[in-house]
């Protein structure tokens, strides 16, 4: 687990795959390790890259056999990033989730969430677009300093 | 072909075309963000149908996978809803179509979360989240055109008097949507549609628009019946595997 710690996402590289939430079960079978995964998204790109970077680091620490599963149920939910990788999140100027969406039916939400910004803690934002350059995040600005941002949508 | 695996690839088809068709606005959105919006939504439908595809193909258990399914297989033998294959038109009919899609994707993961496929209801659980959020860019910008200036509001409402017809298709219960139904895979399409109509209706309503009645029409792309379009759209798509089998990145 501690070497996961040291692994990276590769689009938002202040977050380890451990604070984001996706490392779902780690065991040590002889010299070998088992590693479940939870993807984030279906479609994103990074899912191969993070598999990939997983099994060097687990090697690079001495690991014979490295075996990655892939587990989709529960389905992965922001509530699951840590604390600490929120805080990274803020810190680097990426809105961290809100709370997460009710599971069932509800009517549909029409009005963007409201948040401050990251760099002067400004209000009021505006939503520029519902989706930004990764599938995990939309895209703000800033109606005080003017400045554009990111914000981790919650699912 | 089993019905289990024939019904995997309705599902995983509806969503690969409908991701190939938006994928083909990179590049030509009205405005950058909208670029982005349509493209992240393809990338989401791609992603289920590689989900989608990889499970049918081990329920086929012929050794197949999720490329040879995608790259492989001519026109007749895609089960996609006929409504996705068809052309984009402008960015308002493209935005119609999702919502109307997007709604019943949204119906179809929650109805699937009892069956007896647990990979499938698995595969559903991911996909209902990611969909949740398409129906709502959708329904807001239907919203936007529609109830917007003359020419956006009569742009929207050919779109949707064009696209209705073939939404009667995802309501058809056929001899294999009743096995399995019978086997506990997936409820009844039929069962979806008034929590469809009450998803899609109040939007339509707000954007001022008047939602047509049902005809006799009835495409047929589920049961392998397809437009002259899908032919067009899977030449560009599987062109690369079928000059160079196997080739890879």
């Amino acid at each position: 687990m501690r070497v996961l710690e040291s692994v990276p996402d590769p689009e938002i590289p202040v977050v380890s795959v451990c604070g984001l939430g996706i490392i779902r079960d780690v065991a040590i079978e002889g010299d070998g390790v088992r590693v479940v995964v939870t993807p984030t998204y279906s479609g994103c790109p990074a899912t191969e890259v993070i598999a990939a970077s997983i099994r060097e680091a687990l090697v690079a620490a001495g690991a014979g056999d490295v075996h990655i599963e892939t587990r989709l149920s529960p389905a992965w939910t922001t509530d699951w990033i840590t604390p600490a990788a929120r805080a990274s999140l803020s810190a680097y100027g990426i809105v961290p989730p809100g709370e997460r969406p009710t599971d069932g039916a509800q009517p549909i939400r029409l009005v963007a969430r409201s948040v401050s910004c990251p760099r002067c803690g400004g209000r009021p934002t505006t939503q520029l677009s519902a989706f930004g350059a990764t599938a995990c995040k939309a895209l703000y600005r800033c109606e005080v300093c003017r400045e554009p941002f990111e914000v981790f949508k919650e699912i | 072909m089993s019905v289990h695996f024939d019904y995997l690839l309705r599902l995983a088809d509806t969503s690969l075309i409908l991701g190939q068709r938006l994928s083909e606005w990179c590049g030509h959105g009205p405005v950058l963000e909208e670029d982005l919006a349509l493209t992240n939504v393809a990338l989401d439908c791609i992603g289920q149908a590689r989900l989608l595809l990889s499970h049918a193909a081990d329920v086929e258990g012929q050794g197949r996978d999720e490329d040879q399914l995608a790259f492989l297989r001519d026109d007749g033998r895609y089960r996609n809803l006929t409504i996705v294959e068809l052309p984009n038109g402008d960015f308002g009919a493209t935005v119609v179509r999702n919502l109307l899609v997007n709604a019943w994707q949204a119906q179809v993961w929650a109805s699937l979360a009892d069956s007896t496929d647990r990979a499938l209801a698995a595969i559903a659980e991911k996909s209902a989240k990611e969909t949740r959020y398409h129906v709502t860019h959708a329904a807001d910008w239907t919203i936007r055109l529609g109830d917007g200036t003359d020419e956006s509001h009569g742009r929207m409402q050919s779109a949707l008097d064009r696209l209705w017809p073939y939404t009667a298709e995802f309501f058809v219960v056929d001899a294999l949507d009743e096995a399995v139904a019978a086997a506990g895979i997936a409820p009844l399409c039929r069962t979806l549609e008034a929590a469809w109509m009450a998803t899609v209706v109040p939007v339509f309503e707000e954007a001022t628009l008047t939602v047509p009645g049902r005809s006799p029409f009835r495409s047929r792309g589920k049961t392998g019946v397809h437009t002259e379009h899908l032919g067009h759209l899977l030449a560009g798509m599987q062109h690369l595997q079928r000059a160079y089998p196997g080739g890879q990145w």
